[in-house]
């Protein structure tokens, strides 16, 4: 009894963790980093997550889970809510749909298909805001974030990797 | 037998790919709606967000201590380096500072008297709360803090917040632990301000970059790079003379400021009440209300300016 017990709470621990890692993701975005200029370089690291888990287990990580994700960093960014979730929701969508072009092959191409999908949600981030606010806002801050969470994306693909090895490993 | 097993593969695959869609659809759908209803009705988002922000705030408060650390030890190493240098700008600084408290003795007491010849109300006698810096809720759209004071510690929407060297926002928002502070830097901000010893008046306009602009000034004076610029107390927004910034550049009539505030680490915040509720109005906010409820305030609208 108490055997099957560890062993459903096992099963769930793996399930959830791509959802509890990503949302990790986006408090880290929100520690303060003690001084007013560096904060625009903190980089968007949930929509690496979303990128992730939407093309290699989309079942560990859910559509509703990426829209509660980008409301979860407009609400703590400060951008018009229901900005990131839309860009996140996408994002998953199109990846799913894409995943043939990009499972399986080299890092490189991953890497531009990342940076692809990050240039394309903060433009739409971008647009949506500026119409929402019914004048184009500021991209500089914008650019440099995009540009951040593309350089570190190496590091949290191998990050997000090692989770997805360790949820796998003796199931 | 075979055939019948592959159209039900095919069958379900299909009604699989259709659930996706509808179910992509209703999320894009729910993320439009929020974005209206936010279009509408900023009052109501905005309490929204600051709920969540309170209840997630322990855990970024958590989170950030191994970043404290690391940006603590860092600071000590870059210090240690800095060390020599520092001590003899601060010897000068010292003997330069001594002289100026003489002048400032001397300038106290003819300002006590000549208040007494004018019979001049003092201003009201102001309240802190030093509050620490728990997130860094801003983003590539937004420049905000969130502090670990709130509602409960006598923190109010408007109150002034101070950093080491002079203003860098006012609170947007309160929840009963922690507040939301509207840094200066952010698109939403404006604050009448009087720049130099002319004490020229405009409004200090954020535009989400490090350097905030100056608006509605009157096109006719002159500034120069240097000038002071502090709040200027019209419109009851601000006490005045809190120090803001400098004057940094003058180009193309766009005139920007250098934070004193730009650089210096915010662990700790203060958060001063002066007593001045003047202008800040829920239901005028509520009624002139954008996509994020705050530039609805008063104090966000150039108006004040206007002669």
């Amino acid at each position: 009894m108490t055997r099957s017990l560890w062993l459903r709470l096992d099963a769930m621990m793996r399930t959830t963790a791509p959802s509890a890692l990503a949302f990790i993701f986006v408090l880290a975005g929100a520690i303060p980093l003690n001084a007013l200029e560096v904060q625009i370089l903190k980089p968007l690291l949930p929509i690496a997550a979303v990128y992730y888990w939407a093309l290699y287990r989309p079942d560990l990580l859910p559509a509703p889970v990426a829209f509660l994700l980008g409301l979860m960093v407009d609400i703590l960014s400060g951008a018009p809510l229901g900005v990131y979730a839309l860009a996140f929701t996408l994002a998953h969508g199109v990846l799913r749909r894409q995943r043939r072009f990009l499972v399986g092959k080299s890092f490189a191409i991953n890497w531009l298909g990342f940076a692809l999908v990050a240039v394309g949600g903060s433009a739409m981030a971008w647009l949506l805001t500026s119409l929402i606010h019914g004048a184009p806002v500021g991209a500089a801050g914008l650019l440099f974030q995009t540009l951040t969470t593309v350089a570190v994306f190496p590091v949290v693909f191998w990050l997000l990797l090692r989770c997805h090895v360790a949820i796998i490993r003796q199931v | 037998m075979r055939e019948k097993l592959r159209l039900d593969l095919r069958a379900a695959a299909v009604g699989r790919t259709l659930l996706h869609g509808l179910l992509y659809a209703g999320l894009v759908f729910a993320a439009v709606i929020l974005m209206m209803l936010g279009k509408a009705n900023g009052e109501i988002m905005e309490r929204v967000r600051i709920a969540v922000a309170d209840a997630v705030a322990p855990v970024i408060e958590v989170m950030s201590r191994p970043v404290d650390a690391a940006v603590v030890a860092a600071q000590a190493v870059q210090g240690w380096q800095a060390l020599r240098a520092e001590n003899e700008a601060l010897a000068q600084d010292r003997a330069r500072l001594l002289r100026w408290q003489e002048t400032a003795h001397r300038l106290e007491a003819e300002n006590a008297q000549l208040r007494q010849l004018l019979r001049f109300v003092p201003d009201p006698s102001a309240r802190f709360v030093t509050a620490r810096v728990i997130a860094d809720s801003g983003g590539a759209f937004a420049r905000s803090l969130v502090v670990g004071a709130g509602a409960t510690d006598g923190v109010a929407k408007g109150h002034a917040v101070l950093g080491g060297a002079g203003l860098i926002g006012r609170i947007a928002g309160v929840a009963p632990h922690s507040a939301q502070v509207l840094l200066i830097t952010d698109l939403n901000f404006r604050a009448p301000v009087v720049i130099g010893t002319t004490r020229i008046r405009a409004i200090l306009t954020g535009d989400n970059s490090d350097r905030p602009k100056i608006t509605h000034l009157d096109p006719d004076m002159i500034v120069s790079i240097g000038d002071r610029v502090v709040t200027s107390g019209h419109a009851n927004a601000f006490p005045a003379d809190l120090p803001i910034g400098a004057v940094a550049s003058v180009e193309e009539g766009t005139i920007r400021v250098k934070l004193f505030a730009a650089g210096e680490p915010l662990d700790y915040v203060r958060i001063v009440d002066y007593g001045l509720q003047g202008i800040i109005d829920d239901a005028l906010a509520a009624k002139a209300g954008d996509g994020r409820g705050r530039a609805g305030d008063a104090m966000s609208q150039p108006r004040a300016a206007k002669p």
